[in-house]
């Protein structure tokens, strides 16, 4: 009896324990819920060029009229003091310095030159994939409006937490929706425009047919491949599955013969396992 | 105890990594795959006995000449230059220097050895995955010396379904009407060849006239229609043997007889009292059975390769059009319905599409359609061109084109002409003489 008692409580420990590991939520500080921004995050690159949705620029509109009331209710005089202290201050982390770009705020000359220190510092591009995070226009524009930001700052040391506070919520909801989406939609089409001059489609497949071949990557972070790997891989020895294995060499030359592929230049750790879906059943239906 | 704990402990631990990212690649290059042939090597002795027997001084370079050619007119592949080649043919063949084909861009490597072994041809050759470098098929074959060119089809068959995945159309014959003299007095003989032009063969001497012929698609046994007394005659041809035999006399006009999937029936169209309607004849016990009852013209019935549909053309809505009806005559119903007058269905060996002549706007095309009618793409327009036939795989089509005549009846032609499913690769079929109503084969080796 007493033994069943210990089983079961040690199980139900160990229960609680995993689920308060497994909920990241639980880990972190509760988040204070952001009172003036809303933010449309998309990702951006060269050849990205997402308009805006309406729908986000009614939010977009509500909060610049928010942030212009802030504004004018702000005296401007105690800028300078605040604002050094508030966005280079040393308790800080390097996400909030990097998310601050010397763009985006006109700073005193000290701070850029600290500033551009440690990114010169930060060639690995590893580190630079986690710490850097683009930020899109209208963040840039409008969250870091100098005005603004002045204005918030002298309101008071309370709001210009919130306001950092803020800035720490971007960048960890950016971060985490590049994670879940992948590559930008730039770094996805040099991608795949690399590969279809690759891949030679094998024309007497037919098009009526489930034909889909999923080949996992390890790359370097220069493009090579350093392992292939057939994920139906059983499939190809099948008899009856010929097409397919048509398909899956024509797939694995492709790969070969695109060597160094096009990859991004920052963001290793994301994009140094990948998989290719090849489907060639769009071309063959003509 | 513990150690389980611990273990189911470690299971559940939630693993932060990142989310693999997938990249779907749906679109990629048409271009002719690029293939080296490297011609087959050959030992001194053999080829000096194979330059006794069939007066050809390199018989290595001669086949591998027949696959490069074969490859090049199927338009899926790009045989290179071989003086581009740096390695030599015997030592590629033993193992090839992977990064010496590839720095010519090749993706497949074919080399190969022939040999003279008790007064017959030994052939063994392989394909090589070039960037894979390894081996993707290796296989020997011994023959008669005469059949040399065979080998070199056989050969290109093998290529084009490791490479393709579906089966070759090389080794196989095309049946023509091989036609001679002015437009008003043609004389018309049947005729046999290769399907790229060679062993060009004159089946019958050229007295009567002879129409349609049409392979058997499970033996080298052809059906033709040729006239007797001014009467139309079907019969039938074993082309191995050379025996002929009539099938029948028919009662007024008899169309296009073709036979069945499995070749036991012949399926044409008889004209009587009028109207034209479609029979079948089994050629074990003769009897004739009649499939439409139409006040129409039904005529060109074509199988399905199932056996189970035909398909042909009627005029019962007023113009040609397609149809398609069970093999037993039931659930008629037509498939094409774009502008113009739509003839000559015939059945792809693949059962997925349906071949036909259009005529639109004074302009005939060769086209493709869905056998539900869907999908309809017109691969080639011409002045007047007709009779498509499917190649066994159901990749390629041949037809005839003829050429207008000039104010003085002067400069008419037909000739071969055969077009890929692409619509891109459209080649003319050298004959010796004019040509119409060609008739693709089976393959002559499975």
């Amino acid at each position: 009896m007493n033994r069943s008692i210990i089983i079961s409580s040690v199980f139900h420990a160990v229960l609680i324990i995993v689920t308060a590991m497994s909920l990241p939520f639980l880990s972190k500080k509760p988040l204070d819920i952001p009172p003036i921004v809303s933010v449309e995050l998309i990702q951006i690159a060269e050849k990205t060029n997402v308009p805006f949705a309406p729908k986000a620029k009614k939010i977009i509109e509500k909060v610049k009229e928010k942030e212009k009331l802030v504004s004018e209710q702000a005296p401007p005089k105690k800028v300078k003091k605040t604002k050094t202290k508030t966005v280079v201050s040393p308790d800080q982390n390097k996400k909030k310095i990097e998310n601050q770009t010397p763009e985006a705020i006109p700073l005193p000359d000290k701070t850029v030159k600290k500033i551009k220190t440690k990114e010169e510092n930060k060639q690995n591009p590893e580190k630079v994939d986690k710490e850097v995070k683009q930020v899109s226009e209208f963040e840039k524009k409008d969250l870091f409006d100098p005005n603004n930001i002045a204005a918030l700052i002298d309101k008071s040391k309370e709001e210009t937490a919130k306001v950092i506070k803020k800035n720490n919520d971007i960048t960890q909801d950016q971060e985490r929706n590049i994670e879940n989406t992948g590559l930008t939609l730039s770094e996805e089409d040099a991608l795949k425009a690399q590969i279809f001059g690759c891949w030679s489609i094998p024309l007497g497949l037919p098009y009526n047919e489930n034909l889909l071949v999923r080949i996992k990557l390890k790359l370097k972070p220069d493009g090579s491949v350093t392992k292939t790997e057939i994920l139906d891989h059983a499939r190809m020895n099948k008899p009856g599955q010929g097409f397919y294995k048509v398909l899956a060499e024509s797939a694995l030359r492709a790969v070969k013969l695109c060597q160094p592929l096009r990859v991004p230049t920052t963001g290793y750790e994301r994009w140094k396992e990948l998989q290719l879906n090849f489907d060639a059943r769009e071309m063959l239906e003509g | 105890m513990i150690k389980k704990i611990i273990t189911l402990f470690l299971i559940l631990i939630p693993i932060n990594s990142y989310a693999l990212i997938e990249v779907d690649i749906t679109r990629g290059n048409l271009d002719p795959l690029p293939v080296a042939v490297s011609p087959l090597s050959i030992d001194e002795k053999s080829r000096k006995s194979f330059e006794k027997t069939l007066n050809k001084e390199n018989i290595g370079e001669e086949i591998s000449s027949i696959v490069e050619n074969n490859l090049s007119t199927s338009g899926l592949f790009n045989p290179l230059n071989k003086e581009a080649f740096l390695q030599a043919p015997d030592i590629a063949n033993l193992k090839p220097r992977f990064e010496d084909w590839n720095l010519i861009k090749a993706q497949a490597l074919i080399t190969g050895k022939v040999n003279y072994v008790d007064d017959k041809l030994r052939v063994e050759f392989r394909l090589w995955d070039v960037l894979a470098a390894k081996e993707m098929m290796a296989l020997a074959f011994t023959t008669v010396p005469t059949n040399w060119r065979r080998v070199g089809h056989i050969i290109s068959d093998k290529v084009y379904e490791r490479l393709t995945g579906e089966k070759g159309y090389f080794d196989t014959r095309i049946i023509y009407v091989a036609e001679e003299g002015p437009k008003t007095q043609r004389i018309k003989k049947l005729s046999i060849m290769d399907q790229d032009g060679f062993n060009n063969k004159f089946l019958t001497l050229g007295n009567e006239l002879v129409l349609t012929p049409r392979f058997n698609p499970t033996s080298q046994m052809v059906t033709y229609l040729s006239y007797f007394k001014n009467l139309p005659r079907v019969y039938l041809l074993d082309i191995e043997t050379g025996t002929q035999e009539v099938v029948g006399d028919f009662p007024g006009m008899t169309f296009a007889p073709r036979f069945s999937p499995d070749g036991k029936k012949i399926i044409m169209s008889l004209a009587k009292d009028g109207k034209s309607d479609i029979y079948t004849m089994d050629l074990e016990n003769r009897i004739v059975e009649r499939i439409t009852n139409h006040p129409s013209i039904d005529t060109s019935p074509s199988y399905s390769p199932d056996g189970k549909f035909i398909t042909f053309n009627s005029d019962r809505s007023g113009y040609q059009q397609i149809y398609i009806m069970k093999s037993d005559g039931s659930n008629v119903k037509r498939i094409s319905f774009g502008n113009g007058l739509y003839g000559t269905p015939v059945w792809s060996p693949r059962g997925d599409l349906i071949a036909f002549t259009k005529l639109h706007k004074g302009k005939f095309y060769i086209g493709v359609m869905r056998t539900d009618g869907k999908g309809e793409r017109l691969l080639t327009e011409n002045y007047y061109q007709e009779a498509p036939s499917w190649s066994p795989n159901g990749r390629v089509l041949i037809f005839y084109r003829e050429t207008k005549t000039n104010d003085k009846g002067e400069g008419f032609t037909a000739k071969l002409w055969s077009i890929d499913l692409t619509g891109y690769n459209e080649r003319q079929i050298k004959t010796p003489t004019d040509a119409s109503d060609p008739s693709w084969s089976s393959l002559l080796s499975n």
